[in-house]
């Protein structure tokens, strides 16, 4: 059996050092997967972005779980000072027309956007991901159909679409978390849905073919895993979104509630024709709490999608 | 376009100034913010009017040298030391503008995939002309020397392929084309990478035809990178052995592989089928080990890890350049213990090839449909599948080879009357309504490995899901399985728990393989399994199959378009033309003599790395539509055999020549035996018109 000595002689070694190998590219089996995750989170600690970006998000967050512990007062509280005072002294950010402190009513705004703004675009990205999935599998007549009725969404203006939709259904969070939600499916699923185009051309989906797989079985547990990745960089590219779209119609004043509740753009809104009258801190303070929040996240999803490529 | 005479003297000239020197160049790449050594001290010359070869597995930087050459760095590639000079100007020390000077006037690269190096909605001829504009000719000067520049490259009818698009190229015209605009300033230096290696063996061979026409009458000098090494022991003069960022043997081809004087270069020469190779003969020989990655630790000798005859000395001390003969030296210790290599054992091994036919093609016929045309892709197809028995199936791409595979294992239904047989017994057309025995009797390789295994999944659970799926077992018994599959493959248990990514291009196509042999099944088809695989592991690989089909008693269908990699292993050889088999017969009997005139075109445009130039039988024009097929013998458009009045009118019927081996063509043997000469300065390439399907 000199047959079976030469592959012993050679292949002996072939594993071992093919080990050494990537234990030193890459580590190694589980080793070289975790060396790889530390290196790819030091990029993303020492990254400036990532840090200013998770300092405005968790401040925005923290606001919103406890506002009590950032200020004193209450949103709807008269304060001390009275009305359309300066920012500086007592009230830092100054106070409205109302005679509320402008510090107090962005802390306490952010709540709203927080819950209704992640919440929409998970609904989002479920709904597109599983839309994306079916219609790049199966392609055909099950795919044009849905095109079209996205392309038909996708025709219609936002803006004009969500007043349609919470003039028929009302102004309910619900309404405005399910509103959100279906304005942002059709940029989900074509995003997920190309993607899984280019997963059914890989051979692992003709491979689980040709061993008789069922088309849920495919979509589900051979595609998914691989096009999850894709799904998280799009989720927080859409929360981002999510939240404008949240203010703008808070703007418009079609998120229900009413308009002394304090949200930032309900306070845009109620105080932006002042700005004429050189009170601009009661409007440019919670638009500037949105910008802030916008780019907060942005700032995070784009470091982490770099570390990620790194 | 006025051309300095070459002055051939030059070449080989050792006192003339190099048109590429690189001396001790140091690279990095810096990869998830550390710097990783590619490059560790790369030193050599290229002269005036020579070409030299890099070879190497793949990770060695051969591209990055390629690339540093014309000073091209990806963004994250850092020179830490070392320079890159040509014609006594050092490309290191210059400003941006210099260099886009240098590019433009002096230096050309020509890319892998020609379809990428041009821009898909321009015409050609647009495309070619602007390399003479960037040049300061005026648009009506660069329109002819457009012209000029594609006649240049032997384009017959330059101005119709001036006024098309690329996608109305085939590739072999189209790399045609890139290398016209790559010679448009009449580079001092023309970088090549990988020029060839997308295309097929036919249109390969027709592109290293031409350069090496080009040659002649070019004062330029060449850097070739390629992984094949016919390919560079057919075009350069010299050649540098590459192994992880550092140069390990330099000298004239000839040298270097005839002769070879560094354990590295012998083990890839071992690793490859040559002079007519069988399985029968002796095992490839595999280097053990893996290269190493960049950025590995690696001060003295690189190759340490995997060198059969390494000691002590290999580990403290940086080897020395030891002189072998003039201008061949090797980086190593022991170059003088060389022949302490051990030799590839020779193996008497004997393959039994049953009688019965275990898995039958009959009359199968497969058309597609497209925007209201018939499209036939296979057309009444017949092959029978013995226990134990390689079947090689060769041909240029777009021939059928993957439609059939798909076919037999059920992805696509064939057309009526056409049928796969299992014993005898007809098997439902898809998968999916196949039985379990069906379904698990055909198995499919892939040829990329990274496609075909999930990247999500483990490889315990891709192996897994295919024991469960297609043995009907569950749970401990499955788990046993999968790891006994594992160990058949020489896989680790440690291998079963991480994900193909974190596997070497061996590994995973190991793990394909091992996917493949989960059912147990008749006949495995291979598809291209070791093209995308360094020579050293592909070795394994074939190895592996070879030992497999012995213990397994499985047939093979094996496509692949290296006719060596086909020798060594098929049993018979099937040779596809649109979607028709033109001949089929024991591979003794194919590689001896009659044969058909495209198999016979077919043989002939291999590459050796044994350096014979053989009298080459150009196939010129891309394979016709498959939509619209020439009337009577689909190959006589192509053929250099042809009788005019007989081939394009009627259908060649299959001849059997002598028992088993049959061929579809109306010529006697005498006829086919005559010997034909082609005058290669008579060739030119012909654009077909690739017909939108």
């Amino acid at each position: 059996m000199s047959n079976s000595n030469f592959e012993s002689a050679t292949d002996g070694p072939v594993v071992a050092a093919a080990g050494a190998a990537t234990q030193a590219a890459a580590g190694g089996g589980s080793e070289g997967k975790k060396q790889i995750r530390k290196e790819q989170l030091r990029v993303l600690y020492t990254s400036p972005g990532f840090i200013v970006g998770l300092l405005i998000v968790g401040f925005w967050v923290l606001a919103s779980l406890l506002p009590g512990v950032l200020t004193s007062f209450d949103p709807k509280e008269f304060v001390e000072a009275g009305p359309r005072v300066k920012p500086g002294g007592d009230a830092w950010l100054g106070t409205d027309k109302n005679g509320w402190d402008v510090y107090t009513r962005v802390i306490y705004g952010a709540r709203k956007i927080l819950t209704i703004a992640p919440i929409s675009t998970a609904l989002a990205i479920v709904i597109g991901t599983l839309l994306g999935l079916i219609m790049g599998y199966y392609k055909g007549w099950v795919d044009e159909i849905l095109s079209r009725i996205i392309e038909a969404i996708l025709s219609i203006p936002i803006i004009l679409m969500a007043i349609v939709v919470i003039f028929t259904f009302g102004r309910s969070t619900t309404v405005i978390i399910g509103t959100i939600a279906v304005l942002f499916v059709p940029a989900i699923t074509r995003t997920i849905r190309s993607a899984a185009i280019a997963e059914s051309d890989l051979d692992y989906v003709m491979s689980a073919k040709m061993r008789g797989e069922s088309g849920f079985f495919i979509v589900s547990r051979e595609i998914l895993p691989n096009v999850v990745g894709l799904v998280v960089v799009e989720g927080t590219v859409r929360l981002g979104y999510a939240i404008f779209t949240y203010t703008t119609l808070a703007f418009l004043g079609l998120v229900g509630g009413d308009i002394t509740d304090a949200d930032w753009g309900i306070d845009v809104s109620q105080n932006y024709e002042q700005i004429a009258r050189d009170i601009w801190w009661p409007s440019i303070f919670p638009a500037a709490a949105i910008a802030s929040l916008v780019i907060g996240v942005n700032l995070v999803a784009d470091s982490i999608d770099k570390a990620v490529k790194s | 376009m006025t051309v300095t005479e070459p002055d051939m003297a030059a070449a080989g000239d050792p006192t003339a100034k190099p048109a590429l020197s690189i001396d001790g160049l140091e690279m990095s790449y810096i990869v998830r913010g550390k710097p990783r050594k590619i490059l560790r001290g790369v030193t050599f010359d290229v002269r005036q009017g020579e070409a030299y070869g890099l070879v190497g597995e793949s990770g060695c930087g051969k591209s990055t040298t390629a690339y540093a050459a014309l000073r091209y760095l990806p963004s994250n590639g850092v020179i830490d030391a070392g320079r890159v000079l040509s014609g006594g100007e050092e490309l290191t020390a210059m400003s941006a503008s210099q260099l886009r000077e240098f590019r433009a006037n002096q230096a050309s690269m020509v890319f892998q995939d020609p379809v990428q190096a041009v821009n898909p909605v321009l015409k050609i001829g647009t495309q070619v002309a602007e390399a003479f504009q960037v040049m300061g000719q005026s648009k009506s000067e660069s329109e002819a020397s457009a012209l000029a520049a594609l006649e240049r490259v032997r384009i017959a009818a330059p101005e119709s392929v001036m006024e098309r698009y690329p996608h109305q190229l085939s590739g072999g015209m189209l790399q045609r084309v890139v290398i016209a605009m790559g010679l448009a300033c009449d580079p001092t230096l023309l970088v090549l990478d990988e020029p060839t290696t997308g295309l097929d063996a036919t249109v390969e061979a027709e592109v290293l035809d031409l350069v090496r026409d080009l040659r002649s009458e070019l004062n330029s000098a060449i850097l070739l990178i390629a992984h094949n090494l016919g390919v560079i022991r057919t075009m350069c003069d010299r050649v540098g052995v590459m192994y992880a960022g550092r140069i390990v043997e330099e000298g004239t081809v000839a040298e270097v592989f005839d002769n070879p004087s560094h354990p590295y270069t012998k083990g890839l020469l071992n690793s490859i089928p040559r002079r007519g190779l069988r399985k029968t003969d002796r095992e490839l020989f595999a280097i053990p080990g893996s290269a190493p990655p960049i950025g590995a630790d690696l001060p003295y000798c690189t190759y340490i890890d995997r060198c059969p005859i390494s000691t002590d000395l290999c580990r403290e001390q940086a080897p020395p350049i030891v002189q072998r003969s003039d201008g061949h030296w090797t980086r190593c210790h022991h170059a003088d213990r060389i022949g302490d290599v051990p030799e590839p054992q020779e193996v008497t091994v004997s393959y039994d090839i049953g009688t019965e036919q275990v898995i039958g093609v009959n009359g199968v016929s497969k058309t597609f449909r497209q925007r209201g045309h018939e499209v036939p892709a296979l057309v009444g197809v017949d092959l029978g599948f013995a226990e134990g028995e390689t079947l090689g199936l060769v041909g240029e791409s777009g021939s059928g080879k993957s439609t059939l595979a798909k076919t037999m294992l059920g992805v696509h239904a064939p057309d009526e009357g056409g049928e796969i047989t299992l014993r005898g017994r007809k098997m439902a057309d898809k998968a999916t309504s196949r039985i379990q025995e069906s379904v698990r009797a055909i198995s499919m390789v892939f040829q990329n490995p990274d496609s075909a295994l999930n990247r999500a999944w483990t490889v315990r659970r891709i192996l897994e899901r295919s024991v469960v799926k297609l043995t009907g077992v569950k749970g401990a018994e499955a788990d046993k399985r999968v790891e006994e599959i594992a160990e058949a493959m020489q896989l680790s248990p440690r291998h079963l728990d991480m994900r193909p990514r974190q596997l070497s291009g061996g590994l995973k196509q190991r793990v394909a393989i091992a996917r493949a042999f989960a059912g147990d099944p008749e006949v495995v088809v291979c598809d291209e399994p070791t093209s995308a695989l360094d020579v050293s592991v592909q070795a394994a690989i074939l190895n592996l199959l070879a030992k497999l089909q012995n213990e397994q008693r499985s047939s093979y269908m094996f496509i692949s378009h290296d006719i060596g990699v086909v020798r060594y292993l098929a049993d018979r050889i099937a040779v596809m033309y649109l979607g028709r088999i033109m001949e089929i017969g024991a591979t003794q009997t194919m590689f001896e003599g009659v044969n058909h005139p495209y198999t016979e075109a077919l043989l002939s445009a291999v590459p050796s790395v044994d350096g014979v130039t053989e009298n080459r039988i150009p196939l010129t024009g891309s394979i016709p539509s498959p939509a619209n097929p020439p009337p009577g013998c689909v190959f006589h458009t192509r053929c250099h055999r042809a009788i005019a009045g007989l081939c394009e009118v009627t259908v060649p019927e299959m001849v059997e020549l002598s028992p088993g081996h049959s061929i579809k063509c109306h010529l006697s043997v005498e006829q086919l035996q005559e010997p034909i000469r082609i005058d290669p300065d008579a060739v030119l390439a012909a654009p077909a018109l690739i017909d939108e399907i």
